[in-house]
């Protein structure tokens, strides 16, 4: 408990910024027709490949000759990005089909 | 440098929420997706270049080539696969992201064992990107039908809820003592996965929606966990996001079927014992051809299709689509009832049905059509079954007593193709079979339609 406050108390900004975005996504997503549920899904979770940026930053902080923080920063990079670049592109590929009526 | 990074930060952060919420209408919902890839593109550019390390030749190389490798085959996975896969492919694509995460943390660990905040974040990017890994994995393979059995080991709620607490035991002890210990690392790295394989693994096929959500949900916050470690807000911001769209459609999923989180989780569908009671005799039940079925079809005025997976299985969507625009050029007013788990994802059948051409405003969601059926002179039931079972609503041991469905029984007929009289995905019988305002087309959906089509042709 102590040191779940000591957290708040160090990282207030991190906590404000925590509690809203959780309120945005909730007011953003909340209203979103079942019609699209599948592109929303398969859009956020290219969204979630953002952690690419941490695997990329783990490369970048890694030492050229720690061969395993590299590798394990490689796959993590690879997958990362395999997340966002597929995932952006199935929800673009699902969303072309979607027609409205003339 | 700093700032520009900040400020490149910032507007990807901006992208992702703008772009999540013009996903949200089918007008712009393209538009949102590219918003938001383009702040995911920026976000990563930003990353890599925009910085005051010295950074040797050999990691960018490193870099560039990761990211061409992924790009690459995520984009050949993206254009290849079949609509019908989509669930699959999002486990997938899922159970990377959370590998990823899980990865940040078994490299990032060793440097920060002294400061309990960072180790926190860290052990629990671990064992949320490792649970998320496996169990998408898991996922993947029932939903593409190479693990096709519901495993059920004996008392496997409380093996699982003693890993878990296992689990969280030994984080606790990795954080408090600081210990750097590869072999404790990958001892973690190793029950999470571990978990995951045996949270998912019980779980049916009927419930895979729900947890696909909770998995997409979790690979968010596994990301966001990152974001923590290290103070960037963009992947806290973007990991949030994922998080709470996940949780929404979870908590919607299980609302469309009637359970509660806990119940698909710990849970078995319904049971042994509440299935093996019902085998009383529901009456009997007629049959009907596809030139009476073409027949009543064509001089009805409002007709109400309700798609199934069992369409989509038997590759029907195009068929059907046919079947609407004959009709409609007929003059008859027809509309598509899509319950919300029609298919193997949330919303899954309304892309399948777009696949087809089909204009997503003829697809009518359950709340929206439930109070036309009275008007509705036929209803034509493909491949659906047990969101339309009167059960739901009148027999309270049945194990879908509650569940919102389709009132398909206040239509004047009801036209049910299936190809035989088995039970549903749940396995209960469905006494709107036996209803005298139904009559069942017996066949191979894609048959049955083609031969429905031919003969609408020939009146």
């Amino acid at each position: 408990m102590n040191e779940l406050l000591e957290f708040i108390e160090n990282n207030l900004q991190i906590t404000y910024i925590l509690i809203l975005a959780i309120f945005v996504g909730i007011e953003v997503i909340k209203s979103i027709p079942a019609v699209l549920h599948t592109p929303l899904m398969s859009g956020a979770n290219a969204l979630s490949g953002v952690v690419i940026v941490g695997a990329i930053l783990v490369m970048l902080h890694a030492d050229p000759t720690d061969y395993i923080a590299l590798s394990l920063g490689f796959v993590a990079v690879v997958l990362g990005v395999l997340n966002v670049v597929g995932g952006f592109a199935v929800t673009d590929r699902m969303l072309q089909m979607f027609k409205r009526k003339k | 440098m700093g700032i520009l990074l900040n400020i490149i930060y910032l507007i990807a952060t901006v992208t992702f929420i703008v772009g999540l919420k013009m996903l949200g209408h089918p007008e712009t919902a393209k538009k949102g997706n590219l918003i938001a890839a383009a702040g995911m593109g920026l976000a990563i550019v930003g990353t890599v270049f925009v910085h005051e390390q010295q950074v040797s030749p050999l990691i960018y190389i490193l870099i560039g080539a990761a990211i061409l490798l992924g790009s690459i085959i995520g984009w050949l996975i993206a254009i290849k696969v079949e609509m019908t896969k989509m669930p699959e492919l999002v486990s997938l694509f899922n159970g990377f992201g959370g590998a990823s995460a899980a990865l940040i943390g078994l490299v990032e660990y060793g440097k920060n064992v002294n400061n309990a905040t960072q180790s926190t974040t860290i052990v629990s990017a671990i064992i949320i990107g490792a649970i998320t890994f496996s169990g998408s994995l898991i996922a993947w393979g029932k939903l593409n039908g190479s693990l096709k059995s519901v495993v059920r080991i004996p008392f496997y709620n409380i093996i699982n809820n003693i890993i878990i607490i296992g689990i969280v035991i030994f984080a606790t002890f990795m954080v408090a003592t600081g210990v750097d210990s590869k072999l404790l690392l990958y001892a973690l790295l190793a029950t999470g996965l571990i978990y995951g394989i045996l949270f998912v693994l019980p779980i049916g096929g009927a419930d895979m929606p729900v947890v696909i959500s909770l998995l997409n949900s979790l690979t968010g916050i596994a990301a966001a966990i990152t974001g923590i470690l290290y103070n960037n807000m963009v992947m806290l911001v973007g990991g949030i996001l994922v998080g709470s769209a996940g949780i929404i459609l979870t908590v919607a999923m299980c609302k469309a079927m009637n359970r509660t989180l806990g119940s698909v989780i710990f849970g078995a569908f319904g049971g042994a014992a509440a299935i093996a009671g019902e085998n009383k005799t529901l009456g009997s039940i007629k049959s009907t051809n596809p030139s009476d079925a073409a027949i009543m079809m064509n001089y009805a005025n409002n007709v109400v299709i309700v798609p199934g997976y069992g369409l989509a299985v038997a590759q029907a969507q195009h068929i059907i689509h046919e079947l609407e625009e004959l009709l409609t050029k007929k003059g008859v007013n027809v509309k598509y009832a899509i319950h919300p788990v029609a298919g193997r994802m949330p919303g899954h059948m309304n892309v399948l049905l777009a696949e087809s051409n089909v204009e997503y405003n003829m697809l009518v969601e359950m709340e929206d059509i439930n109070p036309q059926f009275g008007n509705t002179d036929i209803v034509l039931v493909v491949g659906a079954n047990d969101v339309v079972n009167p059960a739901a609503h009148n027999n309270p041991a049945s194990p879908i007593y509650g569940m919102p469905i389709l009132d398909v029984e206040n239509a004047k007929h009801i036209i049910v193709n299936k190809r035989s009289m088995n039970a549903g995905y749940a396995g209960i019988e469905n006494e709107l079979f036996y209803n005298s305002k139904t009559s069942m087309l017996f066949g191979d959906a894609k048959a049955a339609l083609t031969d429905l089509v031919a003969e609408l042709k020939n009146i």
